[in-house]
């Protein structure tokens, strides 16, 4: 009789508490604190649909479990942990995007979206979301496309194509130093490309903001992918938001290659591109003139 | 005879109904006033846990529910607390950082044991005798209080430092460890030492149960009535572990070398003072586990594990004056089983199954040598199987439902004389958690939960009990003992 009169006040109480806590207030949080353009965004990654609303676990659900905090709840970057971050959150409503396959001032496809969100962004708050199942980082991306009207009236731009890499020589390398100097990439990343070049104090993203030119002497990898095509594609896109331009005008296929082979040499890590170079400056160490103004590098 | 009268019995549940209202008006009042979680008073309170601070994540990020951990939360704890993003070593954090958080239940709960042998007349004396009862006891309280430090020292050296204390505040390590993280650059490579939880893909220190006698997996801890060893699935161990994990943590593999002192200090078996001396050999605990995304609609991957633990445990004390000095006769006992942790939709589903088998001297608590090695006549090594299935419905990242159901069968028993039925326990629990507020600073969840076991012969192991009743209720004849907890708090993580 005891245990009958407990199990009755519990779940009377249960019952009431659900209704009370679940039914209310919960729910309506979920949504009403989200302020998107669209609910009807998707996402088509693989064989994958993403929705951003109107499924189990939808990008606006996942969004506000992981993401609001940077993001906020508009998408605008000013989550209530955006005052503490730097770099600053990514501001969906503009629709910038630094990591992409497509032209610069184009939209990224929604792959390209999947694997920043997949990737994380090295030296920022922004983790890899990899340990989350494919399907709701499609979900997430829809979430994302759904904070911008550029979404609902462009389409995301033709992917470039990346030609097959050329030959790692020291001919390669030492043209893409001759490129560094002579396109200024000095400027900002600086000589030995530690990101300190006379301009890189002066830099601002498009939000404003100050931001440092990639240090490849720390040895990180890249932010848009860690591979020498990651590294070709940041120079024919130029990273969207950032004062990264795109060369895709300016140089050749063959002299991007031999710009990333160079820029390899100025990693930390063992690879043939440093090997080579350090075989080379070892046997001319008075005919390498050193990178930077005035200069004619070799 | 019965102690409790149903004059009294009403009485007592008219208080309780009493309590569920005053709860209720407590919780109608806080929803009433609810707004949207950003503009919730609490959300400009200047307090952070650790690595929603370090981050700025929400605790969400990394758990179902808190404490649970969910995909990104495991593989975050797998590369040794780090995002990998370079930014992990303290160097990059604010020199005013401390990686610390504090968490208690302020509660109300109520425990009622059945078939307890009391004393006739309160206070016993004369005239009074030994009479089955139960008792009941409720009231307002604290729960243990957890005081963790847990961090980065360096890119890829982790550590983690939890003193743990009961309600007065009675203090010990509950882990204490380091860990090189990625050796040789590898995340399947990585080296913990020091005192730790196992590798468990069914944590009983992240589950959602807080109840005395919900707040323990009895497969964890179950060992037969009667039986020396005292080891616990569920306890903390000290030794070194190699563990390792793919780049999202999908797949997963541990080996643990373990001291045989159940996590224990100073040489003894328990981490408080006055426990008997352990033993000098080692155990060794090895699980693999493996995910897999289950259908296009559920919230997070499914996984599953097997383990096995195999170790020894002492019969017999060197001594001097009769007082234990170090464990000897070391005899074998094991545990293997299953686990699974499975995602359909917002229901997450967790069965799990351990068969054990303990040592005829250890299940007989029988000296392996020496002249006090005597075994009753037909003694075995005992053996049974426990299991478990848990659920959780997150009806959405503030609200989970929670309900389990746990038997413990024994298969064998150490002495023939036993009923093949004694120690065998069936538990289950069902409730909920509620988190009024998400965002990346504190935690707090109301937490609601009935719990209720059934022993045979022996006392419940939340330990909500004083005995059976003898000799109504013997090893060969044992009554079941019911003991049910109820539980009201606010758990709070700062």
């Amino acid at each position: 009789m005891r245990m009958k009169n407990a199990a009755v006040s519990f779940f009377s109480g249960v019952a009431f508490v659900v209704f009370l806590a679940a039914g209310t207030p919960c729910s309506a949080q979920i949504d009403h604190n989200i302020t998107p353009v669209t609910t009807t965004a998707q996402s088509k990654v693989g064989s994958m649909t993403g929705h951003a609303y109107g499924v189990v676990d939808s990008g606006a659900q996942v969004y506000r479990r992981y993401c609001v905090g940077c993001h906020g709840p508009a998408g605008d970057g000013n989550g209530e942990n955006a005052q503490w971050i730097d770099p600053k959150p990514r501001d969906f409503t503009a629709a910038t995007f630094k990591c992409r396959s497509t032209p610069t001032g184009t939209l990224p496809t929604d792959e390209d979206l999947y694997d920043s969100i997949t990737r994380g962004f090295v030296n920022s708050n922004m983790p890899s979301w990899r340990p989350l199942p494919p399907d709701i980082r499609a979900n997430l991306v829809a979430m994302v496309k759904s904070f911008s009207p550029r979404w609902q009236t462009e389409k995301p731009g033709t992917p470039i194509q990346i030609t097959a890499e050329t030959p790692v020589t020291i001919e390669s390398v030492l043209h893409g130093r001759e490129l560094f100097q002579k396109m200024e990439c000095w400027k900002c990343h600086g000589p030995a490309g530690k990101g300190d070049g006379p301009s890189a104090s002066t830099l601002t993203d498009s939000q404003n903001n100050p931001i440092k030119p990639f240090n490849f002497s720390a040895g990180d990898r890249f932010k848009c992918g860690a591979t020498n095509a990651d590294l070709y594609r940041d120079f024919m896109t130029g990273l969207d938001g950032t004062p990264m331009p795109s060369f895709a005008d300016v140089i050749k296929p063959e002299e991007a290659w031999d710009l990333v082979h160079f820029l390899r040499t100025l990693q930390p890590m063992d690879t043939k591109e440093r090997e080579l170079w350090k075989s080379y400056a070892a046997a001319h160490k008075t005919d390498i003139k050193p990178i930077g103004p005035d200069t004619g590098a070799q | 005879m019965k102690l409790s009268r149903k004059g009294t019995v009403n009485i007592r549940w008219s208080l309780i109904s009493s309590f569920f209202a005053f709860s209720f008006l407590v919780i109608a009042m806080i929803v009433g006033d609810s707004q949207p979680a950003y503009t919730l008073p609490i959300h400009k309170v200047n307090a952070v846990p650790a690595f929603a601070r370090k981050y700025g994540l929400p605790c969400s990020a990394c758990h179902t529910a808190w404490p649970k951990l969910n995909d990104f939360g495991t593989a975050f704890r797998d590369r040794g607390y780090q995002i990998g993003n370079d930014r992990d070593s303290p160097i990059w954090q604010n020199p005013a950082y401390f990686p610390m958080t504090a968490r208690i239940t302020p509660n109300w709960h109520l425990e009622h044991t059945t078939n307890q042998p009391l004393d006739s007349i309160p206070g016993g004396g004369s005239g009074s005798t030994t009479v089955s009862g139960s008792f009941t006891q409720h009231g307002f309280d604290l729960s243990g209080m957890d005081f963790w430090l847990v961090g980065t020292l360096y890119k890829n050296i982790s550590f983690s430092l939890l003193p743990s204390s009961d309600p007065t505040a009675v203090w010990h390590f509950e882990n204490a460890f380091v860990r090189f993280d990625n050796l040789k650059g590898s995340s399947w490579f990585n080296l913990k030492f020091g005192h730790y939880e196992l590798n468990e893909l069914i944590s009983e220190k992240r589950f959602l149960f807080l109840s005395s006698n919900g707040g323990l997996y009895q497969s964890y801890h179950f060992n037969p009535p009667g039986d020396s060893n005292n080891f616990g699935l569920g306890d903390n161990q000290s030794g070194i572990e190699l563990m390792g994990h793919n780049a999202n943590s999908y797949t997963r593999y541990s080996i643990s070398l373990l001291s045989s002192n159940e996590g224990g200090v100073n040489f003894t078996t328990d981490v408080v003072p006055g426990a008997p001396p352990a033993g000098r050999t080692y155990d060794v605990f090895a699980t693999f586990d493996q995910a897999f995304q289950l259908g296009h609609d559920s919230m997070a991957a499914s996984r599953i594990q097997g383990f096995v633990y195999a170790g020894q445990r002492p019969t017999n004390y060197q001594t001097s004056g009769g007082a234990p000095l170090v464990g000897i006769d070391n005899e074998p006992f094991y545990r293997v089983g299953v686990a699974g942790d499975i995602y359909i939709g917002k229901l997450d589903i967790m069965p799990f199954y351990v068969h054990g088998y303990d040592n005829v001297y250890l299940g007989a608590s029988v000296p392996s040598s020496g002249p006090n090695s005597v075994l009753p006549t037909g003694a075995r090594g005992p053996s049974w199987n426990a299991g478990f299935v848990e659920f959780g419905y997150y009806v959405n990242p503030q609200f989970v439902a929670i309900g389990r159901y746990e038997a413990v069968r024994m298969q064998t028993q150490a002495l023939p004389t036993n009923a093949s039925n004694y120690g065998n326990i069936d538990a289950y629990s069902i409730g909920y958690r509620w988190y009024p507020f998400m965002y990346s600073r504190a935690g707090l969840a109301f937490h609601n939960e009935y719990s209720i076991t059934k022993s045979m012969g022996t006392i419940p192991l939340s330990g909500d009990g004083v005995g059976a009743l003898l000799p109504a209720s013997t090893a060969s004849n044992p009554l079941p003992i019911w003991s049910s907890s109820l539980m009201i708090g606010f758990d709070f993580d700062f």
